[in-house]
């Protein structure tokens, strides 16, 4: 198990290193950081003290390792519009995204997996017929006209729920939370449910095809044949072994959910980081775009790790083979 | 005679396809004594699985039993609502399948699976079902079971696996085992050691079995009566001995023709030549009639019923006298 650990975090590492010199050469060259820094105004040997106290006129090699030792202290430097540390910015914005993600991914799971057992189960009535119709809706529309027509339809027509912000936030120490008002809570239905519909209709469709590969299977055949009650086959047996290649979309997913965000956060203008990416490529403000880069792999990455992890602690097979690896 | 533990009659199990209807068993009869060991062979495909699946009532909709009865100890089970069959699966009749190596769920407990049989079928408490499952472990032969119980199944070798699937089939003491080619994925090394111990079991428990193989060793070594399928049907039955030794169907004498060891005969080593017909395509009046060296005038005309003859039963018109009409001779 030890061993399944490291070589997973091994492979973590390198992931994240591949991110950081992407990011890296985005900062480095990607226009001239002292032009971006200064203004017209700024004489010759002015620059080139910045260029010189940044560190610029340094090897590349020396460059980019100050850059990966800046980071894993989670310093992106100053953002060229406002002129503020990048990690304060984006600590400000952090918990929004992380909280639609967050009630997005638990609204597609908690309508997704029951609405795929169903379908699985009773194959042939109409209502599944009609999830199965609805879900084809749902994974070909793309996500801002869903959010457009939903903010048409309740906020502009119905006049319930608010088109765009996050309502009213409390904090907890640097954490700020819209899960705790009316408000804000109302505020999030409409953003959840955009970002989350195309990863329910995936998850729905997904628990479906496992399912039902998982009811043709001979344990199930076998499993009946011991005359266990319906309950116990459907729920027991067929229901867990369908969960456990869920389960790895499922945390993926967890991770485009973040990267999608970007998207339904500009729709509803949700303050979170992925609108903060969008006005910094606008106005190419690269030390955001490379630190945004860099937690959103590091995002990707902690959740496969956990998946991985939660993988083996799930299925005695992987477990074993670990052990003995 | 004492009543036997299963009765099948005319047995017809349909599944209705696009190319329509394929009837997979058609016209089936037999019974099983208490105790009895009852094999089933035939060439694959011949619907000797599906029998086994329909008394059980586990055929897989759109499939379904079209005519006949099974009666299990004279109670008629096949139009039972699914509660109450459920209710004898396990309980009464107990099944084991082809492939130990998927018949266990990997993600259970070998000891979860056989407690929760126990329990759904037995009025005992956890810890009652736990000892029952260490006794039956111990029955089957698995060793260390009180450490084995708590193992998952992919740390069992395919022996040790079918092992615990006798365990689980045997939990509730059913009176029928329906076992389906029990031995066939296995090691040839194992496989003796597994019909040994089914046979031993069964005894022990006075279980009757249905032991369905290919493997006419097997079957000589094991069964008390033997069922020959083709094409769906049964074309003969009758004791092991008589069978084997003095086959009468066609059929029958060509699959002895593949054991030399139990006939003695080595000339009649030559397989039955041609395939078993497809369920589309099941040939008309006896359905063995075009691979049949001995077919004649009757036989693609008219079907044969299982006749007595000597102490078996065949479906043949060597053996009876065959109608004579007019009209259906060439
Ligand atoms: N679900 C099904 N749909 C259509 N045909 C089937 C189905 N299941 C089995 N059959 C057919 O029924 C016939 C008998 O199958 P089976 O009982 O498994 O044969 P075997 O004697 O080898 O056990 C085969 O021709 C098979 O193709
Ligand atoms: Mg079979």
């Amino acid at each position: 198990m030890l061993a399944f650990i490291i070589r997973r975090l091994l492979q973590a590492i390198v992931v994240m290193l591949t991110v950081a010199l992407i990011a890296f050469t985005l900062f480095r060259f990607v226009g001239d950081p002292v032009n971006q820094m200064v203004g017209i105004e700024t004489s010759a040997e002015e620059r080139a003290q910045l260029r010189q106290d940044l560190g610029l006129n340094d090897p590349v090699v020396f460059q980019f390792v100050r850059f990966i030792g800046n980071a894993a202290r989670l310093n992106f430097g100053s953002s060229y519009q406002f002129k503020t540390p990048v990690i304060d910015l984006i600590a400000d914005r952090l918990p929004a995204t992380l909280e639609l993600a967050f009630v997005s991914a638990l609204f597609s799971l908690l309508v997704g997996i029951p609405m795929g057992v169903y379908t699985a189960l009773h194959q042939r009535s109409i209502l599944s017929n009609v999830f199965l119709a609805a879900s084809l809706i749902g994974i070909s529309l793309p996500t801002f006209l869903i959010g457009i027509l939903l903010i048409f339809l309740f906020p502009v027509t119905l006049h319930i729920l608010p088109s765009f912000g996050r309502g009213d936030v409390v904090h907890i120490g640097f954490w700020s939370t819209g899960l705790l008002t009316a408000s804000g809570l109302k505020a999030l239905v409409l953003p959840a449910v955009t970002l989350g519909l195309f990863q329910m209709t995936l998850i729905m469709r997904l628990v479906r095809g496992e399912m039902l590969e998982v009811l043709r299977t001979d344990y199930i055949k076998f499993a009946r044949a011991r005359g266990l009650s319906d309950r116990a086959v459907n729920f027991g047996h067929a229901l867990k072994n369908t969960l456990v290649p869920v389960m790895t979309i499922a945390g993926l997913q967890l991770g485009s959910i973040i990267a999608f965000a970007l998207i339904t956060e500009s729709v509803f203008q949700w303050p979170g980081m992925g609108l903060l990416f969008l006005r910094a490529v606008q106005n190419v403000d690269i030390p955001i775009m490379s630190a945004y880069l860099l937690l959103v792999a590091l995002i990707f990455v902690i959740i496969n790790l956990t998946v991985d992890l939660l993988y083996a602690v799930v299925d005695p097979r992987i477990r074993i083979d670990a052990r003995t690896a | 005679m004492t009543e036997p533990v299963l009765s099948v009659r005319d047995l017809k199990v349909e599944f209705p396809t696009r190319r329509g209807i394929l009837t997979a068993v058609d016209g089936v009869s037999f019974d099983i004594a208490p105790g009895e060991i009852l094999g089933v062979v035939g060439e694959s495909g011949a619907g000797k699985s599906i029998t086994g699946t329909a008394i059980i009532g586990l055929i897989e909709p759109p499939g379904r039993i079209a005519a006949g009865e099974v009666m299990l100890r004279g109670l008629r089970i096949d139009a039972l609502s699914g509660e109450a069959m459920r209710k004898i699966r396990g309980k009464r009749i107990g099944m084991v399948f082809q492939d130990p190596l998927t018949s266990l769920n990997p993600l259970y407990r070998i000891g979860e699976q056989l407690i929760e049989t126990i329990t759904t079928h037995l009025n005992l408490s956890g810890a009652q079902a736990r000892t029952r499952a260490l006794e039956l472990l111990a029955e089957v032969g698995i060793p260390a079971p009180e450490t084995r119980i708590d193992n998952y199944p992919h740390q069992f070798s395919g022996g040790m696996r079918q092992r615990v699937v006798l365990a689980l089939a045997l939990a509730a003491e059913p009176e029928l085992v329906i076992a389906d080619e029990p031995t066939t994925a296995l090691d040839v090394s194992v496989q003796a050691q597994i019909i040994a111990l089914l046979k031993r079991l069964c005894r022990q428990h006075g279980a009757a079995v249905m032991l369905i193989t290919h493997d006419m060793g097997v079957i000589a070594e094991t069964a008390d009566r033997v069922a020959v399928m083709y094409a769906g049907r049964i074309v003969e039955v009758g004791p092991v001995r008589d069978v084997i030794t003095a086959p009468l169907h066609p059929y029958t004498k060509g699959l002895m023709g593949s054991i030399p060891s139990l006939t003695g005969e080595t000339d009649r080593l030559t397989q039955i030549p041609g395939s078993m017909p497809r369920l589309t395509a099941i040939p008309s009046g006896c359905a063995f009639h075009p691979r049949c060296p001995r077919a004649f005038v009757p036989c693609p005309t008219f079907r044969p019923e299982l006749q007595n003859e000597a102490k078996s039963q065949v479906a043949c018109w060597l053996y009876q006298p065959f109608p004579v009409t007019a009209g259906a001779l060439p």
